[in-house]
């Protein structure tokens, strides 16, 4: 049967992706894989085509859209409480930080304002939550360099940062715990002692990591001078974020628009000028160290009161209130049934992801429903860097440099 | 309102003929689709606007004429500042000038507008749908698109209903 099997490319396959490989793929000289799918070191469902001259890459042509969940016109038809929900969903591995951003949108548009304390803990989660997103990154990372311990430390201390998670809203990771105006409610008393617990416990575990891969001779070998990515190119490119800081740029919205008091804290923004897979893993670790700098202050000058704006026509009363006050009760229902209609027009807000920029385009026209939703992810922008970055290395940098884009799926095809 | 944005804002009036405005502290110009091309190169090249932070559309139908908007926003690392572009676009099949040679991450944006809201533009190296499969009819974010009204199989209807799915056809 072998014999009828035709392993050459149908002309139809050939004229869509003719423009993207060299001249040399057309005569047969280089040969076209398929990497993906389902292939354990794409980091999710992302497919590429390469292009490859025995080991090395000519063409690297990316094709995403596997994880494509249609969240941004599911929006459109949900009122903007309900729609929060699946913002965890694009991001999940920086769930606290999607709702943040969609939170921020839209009380920028509805001119909300948001007590202190309630701000104060929205760092404290996003910063833990960057924490843990890195954490994914690094172990993912090292496993694609074959180093398994890496990857069993770095889960396990993620699941702390879990636990704080699970403690404050009672979910892991699809959270909902910021919401529209300040939080879903208050945390608990035990929170602070859990937070303290990791403070104390997490540096001496990233100086266990730097000794196993910072001066480890097989991992600078594997990350040096590997995907070296210039800061004038990143820029065209629209890269934000780690890989945008390793190019030498020190860019952090953090720093540069502050949202949600980061202004109060002090924090280095690592930078480093090589550019290079080296580098960004770098950036990546001493940002772990910073983001438990903002923690511990934002824990340190944790103010009390309220956690949610007194707005009543877009925020719900608390529930003591509901047996109470008539008033209460009528927004209560108002604002579970029909939802709130924010002043129509358009607003972008974007915070400092793990991943770069992530930005939320809402648009209303005055009714219950957001009108238009678009996410401007930062996976979506870095990956389009891959081809250009991967361009004449050995397949087994790729999977590194893969790795090193940090990219989640859920983030690029939303 | 910021001096540069100021400045681009007039030298935007004077030179594509632009309409201003501004929302909770967003400046944004809308121009038509044929300065889109001069409109970001000034940006980039004149007023330091180094990053394409992202493009997207608007559907208005079917309640403006003008169908789409498409909406740029530009950010400039060396002013810190961030500027907004819409351009409004008429028809159900419109086109207009791609910004890849502009901005190079221009070129996944508008594959994913092509994709999702049927917008073509004109000198884009490589015009795929991006997130929907290749063989995809229609373009799923348009108001015009409905969402979902899939009919659901149960195990005492699911051949009955099955007769009557639309599957992609080989």
């Amino acid at each position: 049967m072998t014999e009828n099997i035709d392993y050459t490319l149908s002309p139809v396959d050939l004229d869509e992706i003719k423009h993207l490989v060299s001249e040399r793929a057309i005569q047969g000289e280089t040969v076209l894989l398929n990497m993906g799918p389902q292939h354990p070191s794409t980091h999710g469902v992302l497919r590429l085509l390469l292009e490859l001259d025995g080991e090395q890459v000519i063409n690297c042509i990316p094709d995403v859209g596997f994880l494509h969940t249609g969240i941004e016109k599911n929006m459109e038809a949900k009122t903007y409480i309900k729609a929060e929900v699946m913002t965890d969903r694009l991001d999940y591995l920086n769930t606290v930080g999607n709702n943040l951003a969609y939170c921020l949108a839209l009380e920028k548009l509805c001119e909300l304002d948001v007590p202190p304390r309630a701000q104060s803990i929205r760092v404290i989660l996003t910063e833990l939550q960057r924490i843990a997103s890195h954490l994914i990154w690094l172990g993912t990372h090292a496993l694609d360099v074959a180093a398994m311990s890496i990857f069993l430390y770095c889960f396990r201390e993620r699941e702390m940062i879990m636990d704080i998670l699970e403690l404050v809203s009672g979910q892991r990771m699809m959270t909902t715990y910021i919401r529209p105006g300040g939080l879903w409610r208050d945390v608990p008393v035990e929170f602070e002692e859990a937070v303290r617990k990791f403070i104390v416990y997490f540096p001496p575990r990233v100086d266990e990591y730097e000794d196993l891969l910072t001066k480890n001779p097989l991992f600078m070998d594997r990350t040096k001078r590997i995907g070296v990515l210039p800061a004038e190119v990143a820029l065209q490119y629209g890269i934000t974020g780690p890989m945008l800081r390793a190019s030498g740029i020190a860019y952090d919205l953090r720093k540069t628009e502050p949202y949600s008091g980061y202004e109060q804290y002090d924090f280095q923004v690592p930078t480093f000028m090589e550019g290079d897979t080296y580098a960004r893993y770098l950036v990546r670790i001493q940002e772990m160290r910073e983001a438990l700098k903002i923690v511990e202050q934002a824990l340190n000058r944790m103010p009390l009161g309220p956690v949610r704006s007194n707005n009543r026509k877009y925020v719900p009363p608390p529930r003591s209130e509901l047996g109470t006050s008539m008033e209460a009760l009528i927004h209560h229902f108002k604002l579970w049934t029909e939802g709130f209609n924010p002043p129509s027009g358009s607003v972008y807000t974007a915070v400092e992801s793990p991943r770069g920029e992530l930005g939320v385009y809402l648009e209303s026209d005055g009714g219950p429903k957001p009108y238009r939703v678009h996410w401007r992810t930062p996976s979506f922008t870095n990956l389009q860097v891959l081809p250009y970055i991967s361009k004449g290395h050995l397949v087994a940098d790729l999977v590194m440099l893969i790795g090193t884009v940090d990219i989640v799926l859920g983030d690029v095809d939303r | 309102m910021n001096d540069l944005i100021q400045t681009i804002l007039t030298e935007f009036q004077k030179r594509f003929g632009a309409d201003v405005y501004e929302f909770r502290d967003e400046s944004s110009a809308i121009i038509s689709f044929e300065n889109i091309l001069p409109a970001a190169r000034a940006l980039r090249d004149e007023f330091a606007f180094n990053l394409l932070t992202e493009e997207t559309a608007v559907d208005y139908w079917p309640k403006q004429e003008p169908r789409f908007h498409v909406v740029y926003r530009f950010r400039s690392l060396d002013h810190n500042l961030i500027f907004g572009v819409r351009v409004p676009l008429n028809g159900n099949a419109p086109s207009m000038p791609s910004l890849v040679d502009v901005y190079a991450n221009a070129n996944w944006f508008e594959r994913e507008l092509w994709d999702m809201f049927g917008i073509r533009f004109e000198g884009h190296p490589d015009l795929r749908r991006l997130i929907m499969p290749y063989d995809w009819e229609g373009h799923p974010q348009r108001k015009d698109y409905p969402l979902g009204y899939e009919e659901v199989q149960f195990t005492f209807n699911f051949d009955e209903i099955d007769l009557r799915k639309p599957y992609a056809q080989e």
